[in-house]
């Protein structure tokens, strides 16, 4: 492959005659890191220990403000100016990275051990070309010439799969995608093989083809290069199609640590368990088998529990025995290097789940309430012109959506950006209006009509649920004043004395104390804003709320709680909901019927069961394949998308997908546009493939330790793993 | 790039013609034309005039024609340097405008030449260090000279070194070189602290942005982290404001050079203004106003062109 050509020369064998004493490649030692404040030390990351050999992917997982990242730039010897490494040890190849002077750490930095960053464009100087920023690599570490150094940046380019590499190298970082752009960090952190690579998490900012795109690449350096890697993340799905061995972070602790498959599949903390009972796996039904939140916050670094920092928020928690001294990690008897920081190993029953859920009755979908007709947003923008309007461009950011939501009903949107879903969202809000086609809340047509012509009783039967409540809440009001408004302003209520009754009402119904009422925005964690943020848009007793990402913002083990409460109180008032995500897994738990978007128009619908078993639309089938599960027992279908998602100022004339799609019909998909073929009641699939094709798609997602097709393919050519039959026909209908 | 040159070479040209017109609207009101006539024949003989020898004064000016047609001639006469003549020097304003803008000029150079080095060095010295000692130290001493006015530095200096040390003349009455150190070190101790902490500031907030810490750890010496990643971004904000003192240099000097008495551009502006002698405060206006539109011009360009994201979007 492609990859080796550069590589082959600098990877790192493994060093011959040292047999089975290897020398790890990195080992933390009882690391204790902490940053200095005004308020005093705050212990960042305690007693952390981690052994990596070479060659091997290592995960840390673990919520925000775990230590995670901290780790990773204490490895780096990079902590700003008030962190430092105040306990314990770190050996890179032997050597304490503690002792290195700046002269001798500037020289392993970069060459080797090299980072990835989490958001790309910000990790690149904006104002310095690719080329120049790629060449400072070798020019500083192996003394290369800038011609050099250029030559082996654009082999590199190759190497990390980016096209038209001498563009790349001329271009500046906002010139180019956010996906080239990491690709572009990834190839700057292998220019000089380095033994040791960290990733931070890599492919958070990413759209999930885009991710799995990097996943890709990231899988096949550790495989060539011989990479030690260590992936940190907050996504354990991701870890799984990763690493080797995984690190759970708890609040500054490591919780446990083991392989891959001991940690999934044979946990031996609770925190673990709670973890994997919070996100939604394909086995999790909003009804049947509801997600299970853990109860209570994570502790601020200061306000720590005596004992085990997770014993608070733990069922099995035992006074006396769990809040007593420091615990150890516990090695667990029969599995590889198993650790786990918990004195409970031993009593604890691991095969019962982590608390059942309760059980909930499915709701019957009533009438329909909101129906969407043709709706078409475009956007008209002007080229720059001197004094006089100049060239227009047309944006299409909806192209004539067409479906229908009813009552009680959850309807998801889904997405990668640029498909418009926040536009769609906008148009029911009255914040834009629609170019062409209506919108029709019960009988009153939305369309084109902005939200200052909206009566009080429309605005309140739409409310709308933000993807970010930390800047959604009003800093300077208080929570209970906040929600008391929208109950005024939407004639709710109108006696102060019941406004204030009604206002405790949805504090109780969001399950947040009392006295919050009292409290300001930044008083509350994200999980509790966004509760907030719940109460102000049932406030008004809406019948459709519109849910834009509400809880990608918040913390794993918090999505959980909220996702819950969320349907909860829709189930109560029979709400419609249109979620609006582009987490698949959330969606798939929690939705009845989906819409899936692509550069502004809808390539399928259907009830949830229909868009997760074939026929697939292509886009669709390449969605479900790049989300990542975080279930051992669940085999996916293996297929990445090449190339970006297309600018929506300058989309392709037929069907939008036809750029990526891997069964396209030259010729065909690339002018006209894609007819909208119905396979059973509401599900609809817009694509030139012919049904019988579509018909025989395998599905993607398959659970247990049944035949798995496509599992051989995973090592075959990449883009090569579509479906046979579909790919027998889209080659047929090219030659035509 | 060249098409946004030429908008805003177009944008600046329309500002012009707006000041221009305005600028002649206000001086063509009767009241200013009888200032004109006190200018040309004295106060007291303007006060004995009769209607009709004043209405043959203006004729003979060319006072009494249409509006549009005086500001058509007005044009017409900038545009080969006549700008009227000053009644109180007898001299043309065209030629008293060049010549103080020249002295003006000479001053902003050295000014510019002392202050720009001193603030980046101090600035980005300060930035790269911020928290610690040294940066503390500079931020001290820039505020503290920018928050001395320019009359009290100015008294300072002269009892200083001209009248207590006599080495340097207290006004700067003459073409030497030492002539103008005082003006100018006044001048530099105001503003550079200004622009200092404008590069303090920006330079500490680069420093904390994560390419560079993306520049750090990929292993390339310090130096050429600052050098190379840093300044070259942290330039961006302190270069408009350096530009943008260009104009505080022309106009804003005026307390600077009645002090010294220098014979600068503010000297003849506050002279003219003092006297109403309208020609020249007219022209001086213009020259200002010319000034000011085409230092945001070149801060403007020269911002697109170290931002390679307005550059290339």
């Amino acid at each position: 492959m492609s990859m080796a050509s550069d590589a082959a020369a600098a990877a790192p064998a493994p060093k011959p005659g040292e047999g089975g004493s290897e020398v790890p490649v990195l080992e933390c030692r009882n690391l204790c890191i902490s940053y200095f404040t005004r308020a005093g030390e705050i212990p960042a990351v305690v007693d952390f220990n981690l052994k990596l050999m070479p060659g091997e992917s290592h995960g840390i997982v673990g919520e925000s403000g775990c230590g995670k990242s901290t780790v990773a730039l204490a490895i780096m010897q990079y902590m700003g100016k008030n962190g430092r490494i105040v306990g314990g040890e770190i050996l890179f190849n032997g050597r304490d990275m503690r002792e290195m002077n700046e002269e001798e750490l500037r020289q392993i930095r970069g060459s080797q051990i090299a980072m990835v960053y989490q958001e790309p464009m910000a990790s690149l100087n904006p104002a310095m070309r690719v080329g120049d920023q790629l060449a400072e690599v070798p020019i500083y570490h192996d003394g290369a010439t800038k011609e050099e150094a250029l030559a082996r940046a654009r082999a590199m380019l190759e190497s990390v799969r980016l096209p038209e590499p001498d563009r790349i190298l001329r271009s500046y970082p906002h010139q180019i995608s956010g996906g080239q752009q990491q690709r572009v960090v990834i190839a700057m952190a292998l220019l000089s093989s380095p033994k040791l690579l960290l990733l931070d998490e890599p492919t958070t900012a990413l759209d999930v083809t885009v991710e799995a795109g990097i996943v890709d690449l990231i899988r096949e350096i550790a495989d060539e290069y011989g990479t030690s890697m260590i992936y940190i993340s907050h996504n354990l799905g991701l870890i799984l199609e990763t690493c080797d061995r995984i690190t759970v972070m708890y609040s500054g602790e490591a919780v446990e640590v083991g392989t891959v498959n001991d940690v999934f599949d044979a946990m031996r903390h609770p925190y673990t368990q709670g973890l994997f009972a919070s996100i939604p796996l394909p086995h999790a039904d909003k009804n049947a088998r509801p997600l299970v939140a853990i109860t209570g916050q994570l502790p601020l670094p200061h306000e720590r529990p005596p004992g085990c920092n997770f014993g608070p928020r733990c069922d099995h928690f035992l006074a006396g025995l769990c809040d007593s001294g420091e615990i150890p990690m516990l090695p667990i008897t029969g599995d590889d290097r198993h650790y786990s920081r918990c004195v409970r190993i031993e009593e604890i029953d691991w095969q019962a789940a982590a608390g059942e859920g309760i059980v909930k009755s499915a709701a019957p979908p009533g009438d329909v309430v909101l129906k969407v007709d043709e709706m078409t947003k475009h956007y008209e923008i002007e080229e720059g012109a001197i004094f006089f309007a100049g060239e227009k461009k047309t944006v299409k950011a909806n192209e004539r959506l067409s479906f229908e939501a009813r009552e009680a009903e959850t309807v998801a949107i889904v997405g990668e950006s640029g498909c418009g879903k926040s536009t769609f969202a906008k148009v029911l809000m009255g914040l834009e209006e629609a170019t062409s086609g209506e919108v029709l809340l019960g009988n009153v047509e939305l369309g084109k009509m902005p939200v200052e012509k909206r009566s009080p009783e429309t605005i309140a039967k739409l409310q709308m649920i933000f993807q970010n409540p930390f800047d959604t809440l009003n800093p300077s009001h208080t929570v209970g004043g906040q929600i008391a408004r929208v109950i005024k302003k939407f004639g709710v209520e109108k006696d102060e004395e019941k406004i204030n009754q009604r206002v405790l009402e949805l504090l109780d119904i969001v399950k947040l104390p009392r006295d919050f009422a009292k409290r300001r925005p930044r008083q509350l964690s994200g999980g509790q804003k966004q509760r907030v943020g719940i109460a102000r848009a049932f406030a008004g007793n809406p019948s459709v709320v519109i849910a834009d990402e509400p809880v990608s913002a918040l913390d794993v083990s918090v999505q959980a709680a909220v996702t819950e409460l969320l349907m909860d109180i829709q189930r109560e008032n029979r709400t419609t909901l249109l979620f609006i995500s582009h987490d698949l897994s959330v969606v798939r738990y929690l939705a009845d019927r989906i819409v899936v978007m692509y550069l502004g128009q809808i390539m399928e619908q259907g009830t949830t069961e229909e868009i997760f078993s074939p026929p697939y639309h292509p886009y669709t089938e390449a969605l479900l394949s790049a989300v990542p599960i975080a279930d051992t027992k669940v085999k996916k279908r293996h297929i990445v998308l090449s190339g970006e998602i297309p600018s929506a100022s300058n989309p392709p004339e037929g069907c939008p997908f036809c750029t990526r799609c891997p069964y396209v019909i030259e010729g065909t998909c690339e002018t006209v546009p894609p007819p909208i073929r119905a396979f059973g009641p509401g599900h609809l699939i817009a694509c030139h493939l012919s049904e019988e094709t579509l018909k025989a798609m395998q599905p993607v997602i398959q659970i247990g330790e049944g035949p798995i097709p496509a599992e051989a393919d995973r090592d075959a050519e990449k883009g090569e793993q579509v479906s046979p039959v579909a790919a027998a026909e889209s080659e047929r209908r090219s030659d035509v | 790039m060249v098409k946004l040159i030429l908008q805003r070479l177009l944008q600046m040209a329309l500002i012009m013609a707006v000041v221009s017109f305005v600028l002649f609207l206000v001086f063509d009101s009767p009241k200013f034309k009888k200032q004109l006539a006190v200018n040309d024949l004295g106060g007291f003989a303007v006060a004995t005039l009769t209607q009709s020898d004043y209405q043959a004064w203006l004729a003979a000016k060319g006072l009494n024609v249409p509006f549009y047609e005086r500001y058509g001639n007005w044009l017409v006469g900038i545009a080969h340097g006549d700008f009227g003549r000053s009644f109180q020097k007898n001299e043309d304003v065209g030629f008293l405008l060049g010549r103080a803008l020249v002295k003006t000029g000479i001053l902003a150079f050295w000014v510019f030449a002392l202050m720009i080095p001193l603030a980046l060095v101090t600035g980005v010295f300060a930035g790269i260090s911020e928290g610690r000692v040294q940066d503390r130290a500079i931020t001290f001493m820039s505020v503290v000279f920018t928050s001395i006015p320019e009359i009290a530095t100015a008294i300072i200096l002269t009892v200083i070194f001209a009248l207590g040390l006599g080495w340097l003349p207290a006004k700067s009455k003459g073409d030497g070189l030492e002539y103008i150190i005082l003006p100018v070190l006044t001048l530099v101790l105001y503003d550079f602290g200004y622009v200092a902490r404008m590069t303090r500031a920006s330079v500490a907030e680069v420093m904390t942005s994560q390419y560079i810490r993306t520049a750090v750890l990929k292993g390339i010496p310090y130096r050429r982290v600052v050098m190379k990643h840093v300044l070259r971004n942290a330039l961006i904000a302190p270069f408009t404001v350096i530009v943008l003192q260009l104009n505080w240099l022309l106009s804003g000097v005026v307390v600077v050079e009645v002090f010294f008495q220098y014979d600068g551009f503010g000297k003849l502006l506050l002279d003219a203004a003092l006297f109403g002698d309208l020609y020249v405060v007219q022209a001086a206006t213009l020259a200002a106003v010319l000034v000011a539109v085409l230092s945001q011009l070149i801060s403007d360009i020269g911002y697109t062109f170290l931002n390679p994201r307005i550059r290339f979007s």
